[in-house]
């Protein structure tokens, strides 16, 4: 049985959309390219016309129901809170329920079948190879995102010789007063930026919790889903699950937005049962604040010369409202002078699978953040993100900036002045 | 069209710009009306000259021809009513310059209201009007419809800052009208003319706007009344102390029925109607300018008084009239909206006649606005399953239209009439004025191409 909703699951809050057109101020793939067909409002017109049989899924629907980062900018704002980003999934995995997998879709659905998952470890080279891109688990959203051969010019970071697992022990033993927390680290953290997981398991440890990093984890499924391959999406979510299903586990803790979004909210609105675990699922900086390390940062003695850092908002924490929480870190570090950039809750442009069809859109997207980023004379633009990061620093280099993308842990990090462990 | 045509446009414009695909065809046939039309093709304007070229095509071969900016208008000035091309301009969204010692300003029409507010606002500079829409709406649709805005009650609306225009004609001629001078007499002032001409008239594709200095600081005050009299007495008044706030946005009693509990800030039980007042200026004058509004004001049945010390009270305040929009839905499933405008003195005699028309059909209406300038939203909120209810609503809108005009007011304020009031124009014209401006649009557009069906009633007699 289908586990994820289907199109006329949505008839109703289709029927919502009032056209008033707000979703315009929001979409960045309709900033982008300025076409109807791009916004909101257009593809829950499509949507509305499918169900009604006022239109087939012919090319031109497909090539507008592409034209979507999934990133729930235009559902913040919108009136009557029309989950776009659902509905365009739900047509995505019916074009694909329809036709089969896209060619980008067919790397990992091919693959499926072997159910060969995880533990196949990157050892050397660029993931722009295609040998390599074989050694990424074949459920990985990162063959998705990054079937780089097709990409020119596109900056990825240096594949680390050694992954996640390779550095930190599946339990990270804390002080033993408090409680363990489960660590979905996701793939990109896995695979491209151990060192962000690294930092993350050393922090927590240090503040006194266990950590628990379960080897069965896999991709949290928001590139599946961006691009229809509902199948997978259940299966990953299913797995999820399971490697956390232990309840003495106080929270999973996410430093990745779209992971946290895509465990924390889109399992929400499966056809599962799921709550068990999405109720548990946290963003470090939500999770960091709540336990009160940001008030014992403020305290310390702040650096004489603290760099310049302004902050981007990853799409899938600011569509679910964590705005806040990773701003009051960066201003609580004393070894950053926190400074805000125009558009700073613009999406990077990157959006799951997104920068791989439409990369020209894509880039054009991320440049919009350029003139913010340039005018703040900051020397890093934290995120909290991995792939904000990669999409920023490739953005970045194009302009030629001197600014780093960097993720909120390395800072934080540097604050506690702590070798990582394991690093 | 038939597939000849199609070719031959396409040859025009380039493959790249034109479609009529389902897809096409059906993301370009609605607007904020929710109403849909679907035209025979869809055409992405990339220069003036194209434009040009398209609405010569369209008048050669007697096409209909809808120009068409973000398609948010409340008034189905960009539906395709009877097919034909849509012509998108939000393309053209070039801000081609701001001149900060001339306090000027060049468009294009796709470029988007807000953007160029905070472009010239970096520059120390001001375009005050501000639709609702202005996040996202064109200039150029702004131009067409002569959008309004909260500040208006101050800063006047938007034919009060163009200075100048390029424009298609409806048969492809490429005019230029006014200039970049404030003052320029030459010839008719066919600016005014275009501005509300709502694409009707010619199409425009090069706007240039007068720009103010921005003014220093703000400070907005929310008011609660305990009776609509107290309210409107105090729009009165605040004028009578000869200051004209930037903006005097008010909320009926059905209004706050249905914001109650929805914003941060409290709404007392006895409260009947708020005023949200706002002024800006030199830093120094705003708090004596607060103190003699609060003055003016002080015996005019008040509850409680909220002036806001900072940028984030400001904000509470101003959420209290977000979530109004929003929150009319749980009334009733269908919203009526219009903008009808009386007289600023008048308000109060306008939100009774509004009370007795609810009272009278039983069909719950609620109104906010600009008190400011007499422009009052109506909402009557209906559910069009009920029986009876199409008939019912257009007793309702019939009356609250001819109230509106004895007294002295108008049946739009800044929405304008395209299809879904024209068949009030009659209300508010004689037969000669409508005559008159029927005789200049078939002069400009013999062929009735450009945008057709809309204001008047019956277009084929124009």
């Amino acid at each position: 049985m289908n586990k994820n909703k289907e199109l006329k699951d949505f008839t109703a809050v289709i029927e919502q959309c009032v056209k008033c057109g707000v979703c315009q101020a929001h979409c960045p793939t309709y900033q982008a390219d300025k076409r109807e067909g791009s916004v909101a409002r257009g593809k829950i017109a499509l949507a509305g016309a499918l169900i009604d049989g006022q239109t087939e899924l012919d090319e031109g629907v497909q090539r507008d129901i592409t034209m979507c980062l999934m990133c729930g900018s235009c559902v913040a704002k919108c009136p009557s809170k029309v989950p776009t980003h659902e509905i365009v999934g739900a047509i995505r995995r019916q074009v694909t329920d329809n036709q089969g997998l896209s060619l980008i879709g067919k790397t990992v659905s091919t693959l499926l079948p072997r159910r060969k998952l995880l533990n196949v470890l990157t050892k050397s080279g660029a993931l722009v190879s295609p040998l390599l891109l074989k050694k990424v688990p074949e459920t990985s959203g990162l063959r998705l995102r990054i079937p780089s051969p097709m990409m020119k010019g596109r900056t990825v970071p240096k594949t680390p010789l050694t992954n996640l697992f390779d550095r930190v022990k599946e339990f990270s033993p804390g002080d033993g007063e408090k409680p363990t927390i489960g660590f979905f680290a996701g793939c990109a953290i896995t695979y491209l930026y151990p060192e962000i997981g690294v930092s993350l398991v050393g922090i927590l440890n240090k503040l006194g919790y266990s950590v628990y990093l379960p080897r069965t984890q896999g991709c949290c499924g928001i590139p599946a889903l961006s691009s229809g391959n509902g199948a997978l999406v259940e299966q990953l979510a299913e797995r999820n699950a399971d490697s956390f299903a232990n309840p003495d586990l106080k929270y999973i803790i996410t430093a990745c937005g779209s992971c946290n979004s895509g465990i924390g909210e889109y399992y929400q609105s499966m056809k599962m049962d799921l709550e068990q675990f999405t109720s548990r699922v946290i963003d470090l900086s939500v999770f960091l604040q709540q336990e009160g390390l940001y008030e014992r940062l403020v305290e310390t003695e702040p650096w004489q010369q603290p760099l310049r850092v302004t902050y981007h908002d990853p799409c899938h924490l600011k569509s679910q409202g964590i705005t806040k929480e990773p701003r009051e870190l960066l201003k609580a570090l004393p070894n950053v002078d926190f400074v805000e950039m125009e558009h700073a809750d613009t999406c990077c442009g990157l959006g799951g699978t997104f920068s791989v069809h439409h990369y020209e859109t894509s880039k054009k997207i991320g440049s919009r953040k350029l003139r913010g980023i340039e005018e703040s004379g900051a020397s890093l633009i934290a995120t909290a993100c991995p792939g904000c990061i990669m999409q920023l620093q490739d953005v970045i280099n194009h302009q030629s900036l001197k600014v780093r993308a960097v993720h909120l842990l390395e800072l934080l990090e540097q604050a506690l002045g702590e070798e990582p462990v394991g690093g | 069209m038939n597939e000849q045509l199609y070719q031959e446009l396409a040859e025009i414009v380039g493959t790249e710009n034109i479609s009529r695909a389902d897809a096409d065809r059906i993301t370009h046939s609605y607007d904020a009306t929710q109403e849909q039309h679907l035209p025979d093709a869809v055409v992405y304007a990339e220069s003036t000259e194209m434009v040009s070229q398209v609405v010569k095509f369209a008048n050669k071969h007697t096409i209909p021809l809808l120009p068409r900016g973000a398609g948010s208008g409340f008034t189905g000035g960009t539906l395709p009513i009877k097919g034909g091309i849509v012509l998108v301009l939000t393309r053209m969204d070039n801000i081609l310059e701001i001149d900060s010692e001339n306090l000027t300003a060049i468009v294009e029409p796709g470029v988007i209201t807000a953007q160029l507010q905070r472009e010239v606002e970096r520059l120390g500079l001001f375009y005050p009007p501000d639709p609702a829409s202005k996040e996202f709406s064109t200039m150029g649709g702004n131009v067409a419809e002569c959008a309004g805005g909260p500040r208006c009650v101050k800063y006047g609306v938007t034919r009060d800052y163009l200075l100048g225009l390029e424009v298609v004609t409806p048969q492809g001629e490429i005019i230029t009208t006014g200039g970049q001078t404030i003052k320029n007499v030459v010839g008719y002032d066919l600016t005014r003319l275009i501005a509300g001409s709502e694409g009707t008239l010619g199409i425009i594709t090069k706007i240039i706007l007068k720009l103010l200095p921005k003014p220093e600081a703000k400070k907005t005050m929310l008011v609660f009344f305990k009776s609509i009299d107290g309210a409107a007495q105090s729009v009165s008044d605040i004028v009578g102390a000869k200051i004209i706030p930037t903006t005097l946005e008010f909320m009926d009693r059905a209004t706050i029925n249905c914001i109650r509990g929805k914003s941060e800030i409290e709404i007392p039980r006895s409260c009947q109607a708020i005023l949200i007042i706002e002024v800006d200026g030199d830093r120094e004058v705003l708090d004596r300018d607060v103190e003699r509004i609060l003055d003016a004001i002080a015996d005019n049945d008040i509850i409680e008084t909220t002036i806001a010390e900072s940028d984030e009270e400001s904000e509470r305040i101003w959420q209290v009239r977000r979530v109004v929009s929003p929150s009319l839905k749980q009334l009733n499933p269908d919203k009526f909206n219009e903008d009808i405008v009386v007289p600023r003195s008048k308000v109060p005699d306008m939100i009774r006649a509004l009370e007795q028309i609810a009272d009278t059909y039983q069909v719950p209406i609620v109104n906010f606005g600009h008190a400011g300038d007499g422009n009052i939203h109506v909402n009557a909120m209906v559910d069009l399953r009920d029986e009876g209810m199409d008939e019912k609503i257009q007793k309702v809108m019939d009356d609250i239209f001819n109230a509106a005009i004895d007294l002295g007011g108008s049946i739009s304020g800044e929405h304008g009439i395209g299809t879904s009031k024209a068949k009030y124009l009659s209300y508010e014209l004689n037969q000669q004025t409508i005559g008159c401006m029927k005789a200049i649009k078939s002069a400009l557009d013999p062929q009735n191409i450009l945008n057709p069906g809309k204001i008047f009633r019956d277009q084929e007699g124009a």
